[in-house]
């Protein structure tokens, strides 16, 4: 195993998630987050998120739905963010609420590009994948297995890739 | 009320409790809203292979998991519970475009024509299914962020790098919807 220091910079690398909590709770304490994903879940199936139709028509300029759902969750996450900082509101456990800034590297070129033109294909970003299984495509699950497949992949040659 | 509940959600109504994501995970311990690390989180828990990407404590966001977890059961519910009992209704010019390719199939979120297991097994599909699936796991890693990472949080945040991500998916999408797919769906 590594040192506590290597392994913060390791997760640093890109993965969104590395707050720590100093507080150790039970493993059921993550069922609130499972609350939170349920919701995002009943979002994503009612407002026809998860649809290869409604994907197609954003990236074809044909409706306005999909701008007007991104758009409107930028918003409203601005104005929470903004909340919190000013207001430095604490989480429920009463930690500091923390915010890394992201690195700009050439990746969110490259990256990006890429994961458009899959965006497109697939109608899905990887959240919906895991809805569209849920309505009942099964073979979504050979999607998101080829999802994962890319992501090891670009951890196999990330050293020789642009950054 | 059921009605209501079973037609499609306005974008208002969806966007803004999607944004009210971001706070929710904040005050509940912390946690940046992000879905596409669980991709990493999968390889570093399955397959780590001593690639050093995959080399650090997954066990640490195991709340995403769970979250994503919670995404699926949501799915599981809404189509038990709620279904949108019509087909979709899609703009007529796509509706017009996707017939010229033999896709017809408006009956669920997703056309039936593509979005199945005897489609995975003919080009198109094998393109459409397993490429895109693997372009989206490198892309949003390359890139370090998915449309909820990087578009949602990131810009959430006043992050310019999220900015330049954003951007690039949707040039990525727009040059793949407008000028390639065209090509694949003709397979």
């Amino acid at each position: 195993m590594e040192s506590i220091s290597q392994q913060d910079t390791i997760r640093q690398q890109d993965t969104i998630c590395i707050n720590e909590s100093e507080k150790q709770h039970p493993w059921w304490y993550n069922f609130k987050y499972m609350a939170v994903g349920m919701l995002f879940g009943v979002v994503f199936l009612k407002a026809e998120i998860i649809s290869w139709f409604r994907i197609q028509e954003m990236f074809r300029l044909q409706s306005f739905h999909m701008y007007g759902v991104i758009g409107t969750a930028i918003i409203v996450g601005v104005i929470s963010i903004w909340l919190i900082k000013k207001f430095k509101i604490k989480t429920i456990h009463g930690e500091e609420i923390v915010f890394h800034p992201k690195k700009f590297n050439k990746g969110q070129i490259y990256g990006g590009l890429i994961f458009g033109l899959g965006w497109a294909l697939t109608g899905a970003c990887p959240g919906p994948l895991f809805a569209q299984i849920g309505t009942g495509v099964t073979v979504v699950i050979v999607v998101l297995l080829s999802a994962i497949a890319g992501t090891w992949t670009y951890g196999y040659f990330r050293e020789r890739l642009p950054h | 009320m059921l009605q209501t509940l079973q037609q499609p959600w306005p974008w208002y109504v969806a966007g803004a409790l999607i944004g009210l994501i971001v706070p929710a995970l904040l005050l509940l311990g912390n946690k940046h809203f992000g879905i596409s690390a669980n991709l990493r989180h999968a390889c570093a828990a399955c397959f780590p292979a001593g690639i050093k990407f995959f080399q650090y404590d997954w066990r640490k966001e195991i709340w995403n998991f769970f979250f994503v977890g919670g995404i699926l059961a949501g799915a599981i519910l809404t189509i038990q519970l709620i279904p949108n009992p019509d087909p979709v209704v899609i703009h007529p010019a796509l509706e017009r475009e996707l017939a010229g390719y033999g896709i017809i199939d408006h009956s669920g979120l997703q056309p039936g024509e593509l979005f199945s297991w005897s489609s995975l097994f003919t080009v198109r599909g094998l393109i459409m299914l397993v490429g895109g699936g693997f372009l989206v796991g490198f892309g949003t890693r390359y890139a370090g962020g998915c449309t909820s990472g990087h578009a949602i949080m990131g810009l959430s945040n006043l992050q310019w790098p999220s900015l330049v991500a954003t951007v690039m998916f949707m040039a990525g999408g727009l040059i793949m919807a407008n000028l390639l797919l065209p090509y694949i769906l003709h397979l």
